[in-house]
């Protein structure tokens, strides 16, 4: 027994430089740039004179000017850029799998079809995606400007990513940076859903079947509310992606005309490493990790509490 | 009576799963066929939708080796950078994380059910959060501007990935191997390596997978960390390309599919594994 003692102060030995890391890497680092966030930092040289919540009211309030401007902008987008996204990628997995589940030929096929762009970068998509829906000019169509007319849809035509329309705060051009995200994501949602809908056991559906219930009940009253569950997973996991999203719309279009497409993560980026506003750079880094906090730790207690096997 | 089932068609099943297929290979159809257009063919916009007329491979060897007299750079060294990033972090990531898993999951120590979850909390941050620190950080101990210092990023930022991973799949070995193996006088690392390790192929194929696509596809950290452009991976040479207004768009498209083939051919290989790695990454996570 005073071995096993032993072994278990070894293991703790073989864990400590990892944990170690993570907490100088995660957590040191984030007091960090709290400490940053609140300090008068502003160009290539540190500077941590305190500044306050300073930082954070030319975010907040109008006292920031321009900076205000773009980051209600932002909170804005971000906002829209999410719930869409989260509803495309719910809605079409969820649809996907059912089809998937439909015991179809090829399945494998259609599969590896949905999937894939889970395996390319965002860098990868948003290239591609730039390209498909540059608009071009009236004289010169690109993208999908040109294959609309090619079809005969010239009314769909439009600006695109290149939009400065917008419908109350939700700037349009938003849509095709949307589109893009859920091409590469909706495959995860996918893949979720009809791992949900394969352990099932197929003893309840025949019960169901026994007792005359239609293959739409059977969906809409025992399928559907056991894969719960997974929508909750699929929502927290695809909107701590959305709400800290950089990659994907940066390559994209960038923060898009009057920060048409602009979102937090752009703008600490810029702000940090090309203005050198460490400090301001860092305040919005603090906005987003409490937005992605606020997701995720509920999250991560629920599942431990729940004793869900993590 | 027998009642009439709603069953949805096999019509449409098929139907809707063929147009949404096609919906998601067109980036393909226009990626592959614009790479393999010439420069005059890829400036001709109203032919963008159509197949090329031959198959050039012009813009591959431009994005390959770059058009030095219009000062684009080529991204054979990207994709160098690129491997000598990937490979080293993906294997000390994952070798870290199976041992973390392996205590976590068999020799629990006081506290380990506290420290669990801390870690797990580094796969959800979002990496703007430690930027600024880590920057001045690395700069301060010499690996600034090194893909050493990114490959040290990606190890420390792995850990919670491949830990979580590896502590669910030891969970699933049984504790009475540990125990008998106990009982014949091995101790913690000499189960570790006459057990564990020879039971866990099938988990270092899915971390190993997993840390490969996410470092080689990984964008942020590289661009903030590496600014010297012939040390920059793949991923961000390619956005750099894309961004700097250039009209050779089958030279950008060929660069894409340049960065995007390993990660792809990966995938079509070993999809299973992918998905696993997927699946273990977030619906538990």
């Amino acid at each position: 027994m005073k071995r096993m003692g032993r072994e278990r102060w070894y293991g703790f030995l073989i864990v400590l430089p990892s944990i170690i890391l993570l907490a100088v890497f995660v957590y040191g680092f984030i007091a960090w740039t709290v400490v940053v966030s609140t300090s008068e930092w502003d160009g290539v040289e540190p500077n941590y004179a305190w500044a306050g919540l300073e930082n954070f009211r030319e975010l907040f309030t109008s006292e920031g000017g321009t900076s205000a401007i773009r980051f209600s902008i932002d909170l804005w987008n971000t906002l829209f850029f999410t719930v869409l996204f989260l509803l495309i990628c719910i809605a079409i997995g969820l649809l996907l799998a059912i089809l998937l589940d439909q015991k179809i030929k090829a399945e494998g096929l259609f599969r590896t079809i949905y999937l894939f762009p889970m395996a390319l970068s965002f860098v990868v998509t948003g290239v591609v995606w730039q390209w498909i829906f540059a608009p071009g000019t009236s004289t010169r169509l690109r993208g999908v400007n040109a294959l609309l007319t090619m079809i005969g849809l010239d009314a769909l035509r439009w600006k695109w990513y290149t939009s400065t329309a917008k419908v109350g705060p939700f700037h349009v051009a938003l849509i095709p940076v949307i589109i893009a995200a859920a091409w590469q994501m909706i495959g995860y949602t996918m893949a979720m859903y009809l791992a949900g809908l394969r352990s099932i056991p197929d003893e309840l559906r025949e019960a169901a079947r026994v007792d005359g219930a239609s293959e739409f009940r059977i969906y809409r009253h025992i399928i559907l509310p056991m894969l719960r569950p997974i929508t909750l997973s699929a929502l927290i996991f695809l909107g701590h992606i959305s709400l800290k999203i950089f990659d994907l719309v940066y390559t994209m279009t960038g923060k898009g005309p009057g920060f048409a497409t602009d979102v937090p993560g752009i703008f600490m980026f810029e702000t940090t490493f090309q203005g050198n506003h460490y400090a301001q750079g860092a305040a919005i880094s603090v906005v987003i990790l409490l937005m992605v906090a606020l997701v995720i730790v509920p999250y991560l207690v629920y599942s431990f509490r729940q004793e869900v096997e993590l | 009576m027998k009642r009439r089932r709603f069953r949805l068609s096999r019509v449409v099943v098929y139907a809707l799963l063929i147009i949404f297929a096609l919906a998601f290979l067109l980036p393909v159809y226009v990626l592959v066929t614009s790479a393999f257009k010439s420069f005059a063919e890829v400036q001709d916009l109203s032919k963008m939708w159509s197949l090329p007329s031959g198959l050039y491979l012009d813009a591959f060897k431009a994005a390959w080796s770059g058009i030095p007299e219009k000062g684009l750079r080529g991204l054979a060294q990207n994709l160098l950078n690129s491997i000598y990033l990937t490979i080293p972090a993906t294997v000390l990531s994952a070798v870290l994380g199976s041992l973390n898993g392996y205590i976590l999951a068999k020799w629990k120590f006081r506290g380990a059910d506290v420290i669990f979850p801390l870690i797990l909390f580094g796969i959800f941050i979002p990496y703007q959060s430690v930027l600024i620190p880590l920057t001045q950080t690395l700069a301060a101990i010499g690996l600034g501007g090194t893909i050493w210092g990114l490959i040290l990023v990606h190890v420390v930022y792995g850990l919670p990935i491949t830990t979580l991973i590896f502590r669910n799949y030891y969970a699933e070995i049984p504790t009475e191997l540990i125990e008998a193996a106990g009982i014949d006088g091995a101790g913690l690392l000499g189960i570790y390596w006459h057990i564990m390790f020879r039971l866990s192929v099938p988990g270092f194929v899915v971390v190993i997978i997993w840390q490969f696509t996410n470092i080689w596809n990984e964008f942020l950290f590289a661009v903030s960390i590496l600014q010297r452009p012939a040390l920059q991976p793949i991923t961000v040479a390619l956005r750099n390309l894309a961004g700097s207004q250039i009209q050779e768009w089958n030279m950008i498209m060929a660069g894409t599919i340049i960065a995007a083939l390993p990660t792809l051919l990966i995938y079509i290989i070993a999809g299973r594994f992918f998905i696993r790695g997927l699946l273990a990454g977030s619906v538990k996570g």
